[in-house]
């Protein structure tokens, strides 16, 4: 299928469930890319993974009453969230172990609840890998009104995050409230990942935060850049991958991260600066003069 | 000498500090005047850095007070500036040499604010101050340690704090560095600044510093640099080593 027949299919008003999918997974990956670039330099990966799975069980409640999915995720995940920061305080117990903990028991407790539901595998399948079919109109309101809160709060308190996450112990000595911080971190976190959930699904939605920050850290060394490259990078790559999907009958939130996957390769292999080709030129050739990276890259221009 | 009775910029007067239910610092008395550099040493787990945490306000004393120009320490409201561990700060963040040096007024400018351009003067004035203003636009994980260190010590002046505390600057550096970065020390302190610096480095301590104090839990001693050195039972205290030892042996060699 042609790319122009994908923007026909979009527009036929017989498969309205399209575009709405489309809008869905671009802003989630906006969101996620933003939020994600904090999580790639803060090492918070794991945190990610767990606020994914940490989800789970409000979904599985909302789905079973038939409450809303986006408002039943992000209190389970807000509330395991507030758990984590709260045990991790304890100096006995490494903050990866608490996290292990929780991430787990809300995981299972998740599964159990929805095998009550009626029709349990088809759904648990669904929240697992996601679905482009079935977003109802209300969840557009929904994820772009979250969205926009997400990035409106990462934009005011950007400059605490960036202090933060250098050195926390400075950041305290300069009055920073660093344990609130890292609650609405996390909370930023829970909430990017609950409104990507639908199409993306509940196990791959890690790759839509952390892939398009990592691919951006390889390509530049601002994090201005870093912060616009990532749901840049993010949102193209969830129109190729619902593109892919659509044509060829594959799994949407699959495609999407392998289609992250291949963007972050390209990225590996052709940065301009860190890059493993740049690499090897300079190292065969004469040393270069530092320059700064530049935020295009080839991989970028390629695809526009 | 003439002596006066005004109050020290940096006074810890009889400070007991509890950290999980173990007494780490009991009755600890220091001052640091304006326009001294007053060094810190103890060996590892005396409780150097769990001091300059309290001078900072970020633990509260069981017993006695912390006082900045007479006023009690709290964070984020009393002018010190912090120059942490080089390990502690996450280098590999993509983030410029000016960048950080503003970070050091995050608290100051508020929640939702932005830096104006009074305050990028200030981070202009601070780099300069430790001669790194052609290098304001470099990523830092770019630097080396000694430069990575004036940016932190720029970080802490961005505030133009009175008072400065280094915590073990000099580890990991060679000696051009540590030379270099002894000299900017000894200059912001006589520019009229309380610097207060904990090292491993006796020798070099005992040469640059205006006065020494030795720590082990508490103050054992404090003094001008050339009496501290003659004091062996003081050491012998602190370090927990014999009159023998190579450690004082070396102090006398001076």
């Amino acid at each position: 299928m042609s790319l122009f027949e994908f923007f026909a299919d979009l527009l036929n008003p017989s498969l309205s469930f399209l575009p709405k999918a489309l809008a869905v997974a671009v802003m989630s990956s906006i969101v996620c890319g933003v939020v994600g670039c904090y999580m790639v330099l803060r090492g918070m990966a794991f945190i990610g993974d767990t606020v994914a799975h940490a989800v789970f069980p409000g979904l599985a409640v909302a789905f079973v009453v038939g409450g809303n999915l986006v408002l039943g995720g992000t209190i389970a995940g807000i509330i395991t969230a507030i758990l984590i920061a709260v045990f991790a305080q304890n100096r006995r117990l490494k903050e990866d172990t608490v996290i292990g903990v929780f991430f787990v028991a809300a995981f299972a407790l998740g599964i159990v609840i929805i095998s009550q539901a009626p029709g349990y595998a088809g759904s648990l399948q669904q929240f697992l890998f996601g679905s482009i079919t079935g977003i109802p109109d209300s969840d557009l309101y929904v994820v772009g009104i979250t969205g926009m809160l997400v990035l409106a709060t990462i934009f005011l308190l950007h400059k605490e995050f960036v202090s933060i996450s250098l050195d926390r112990e400075s950041a305290r000595a300069l009055g920073i409230n660093v344990f609130v911080l890292d609650l609405v971190l996390y909370v930023l976190v829970t909430l990017a990942v609950v409104i990507s959930v639908q199409t993306i699904g509940n196990i791959l939605v890690l790759a839509l935060l952390i892939t398009p920050a990592a691919t951006a850290r390889l390509l530049t060394d601002r994090l201005g850049a870093m912060m616009f490259l990532a749901p840049v990078i993010g949102a193209v790559s969830a129109l190729l991958g619902l593109y892919l999907s659509w044509s060829f009958d594959l799994p949407t939130g699959g495609i999407i991260v392998l289609t992250l996957t291949v963007a972050f390769l390209l990225a590996w292999f052709f940065a301009p600066r860190q890059g493993l080709i740049a690499k090897a030129r300079r190292s065969t050739g004469t040393e270069q003069p530092a320059v700064q990276a530049s935020p295009t890259s080839p991989m970028l221009e390629a695809r526009q | 000498m003439t002596i006066t009775v005004e109050t020290p910029l940096l006074n810890v007067a009889d400070v007991s500090v509890e950290l999980s239910g173990r007494l780490v610092l009991e009755h600890a008395n220091l001052r640091v005047d304006r326009g001294e550099l007053v060094g810190l040493i103890g060996p590892n787990g005396a409780g150097k850095t769990t001091l300059l945490r309290t001078i900072l306000g970020l633990l509260r004393p069981a017993g006695g007070r912390v006082q900045v120009s007479g006023k009690d320490s709290r964070p984020g409201r009393t002018p010190i500036g912090y120059v942490p561990q080089r390990h502690e700060f996450a280098w590999d963040f993509p983030i410029s040499v000016s960048n950080v040096v503003m970070t050091g007024l995050t608290g100051r400018l508020g929640l939702f604010k932005r830096p104006n351009e009074a305050d990028w003067h200030a981070v202009a004035d601070a780099l300069e101050r430790v001669r790194m203003s052609d290098l304001a636009d470099r990523p830092v994980g770019q630097l080396s340690g000694g430069q990575r260190q004036r940016v932190l010590v720029a970080r802490a002046l961005a505030l133009q704090p009175s008072v400065l505390l280094l915590d073990e600057p000099f580890t990991g550096l060679d000696m051009p560095a540590q030379e270099l970065l002894t000299e900017l020390f000894t200059d912001l302190a006589h520019e009229g600044r309380a610097v207060l610096m904990t090292t491993h480095d006796l020798a070099s301590a005992l040469f640059t510093c205006d006065r020494i104090a030795l720590l082990n839990r508490t103050v054992i001693a404090s003094g001008p640099s050339s009496e501290i050195a003659a004091d062996t039972a003081a050491w012998m205290a602190t370090f927990g080593v014999g009159a023998e030892s190579t450690m004082l042996r070396i102090l006398k060699v001076r």
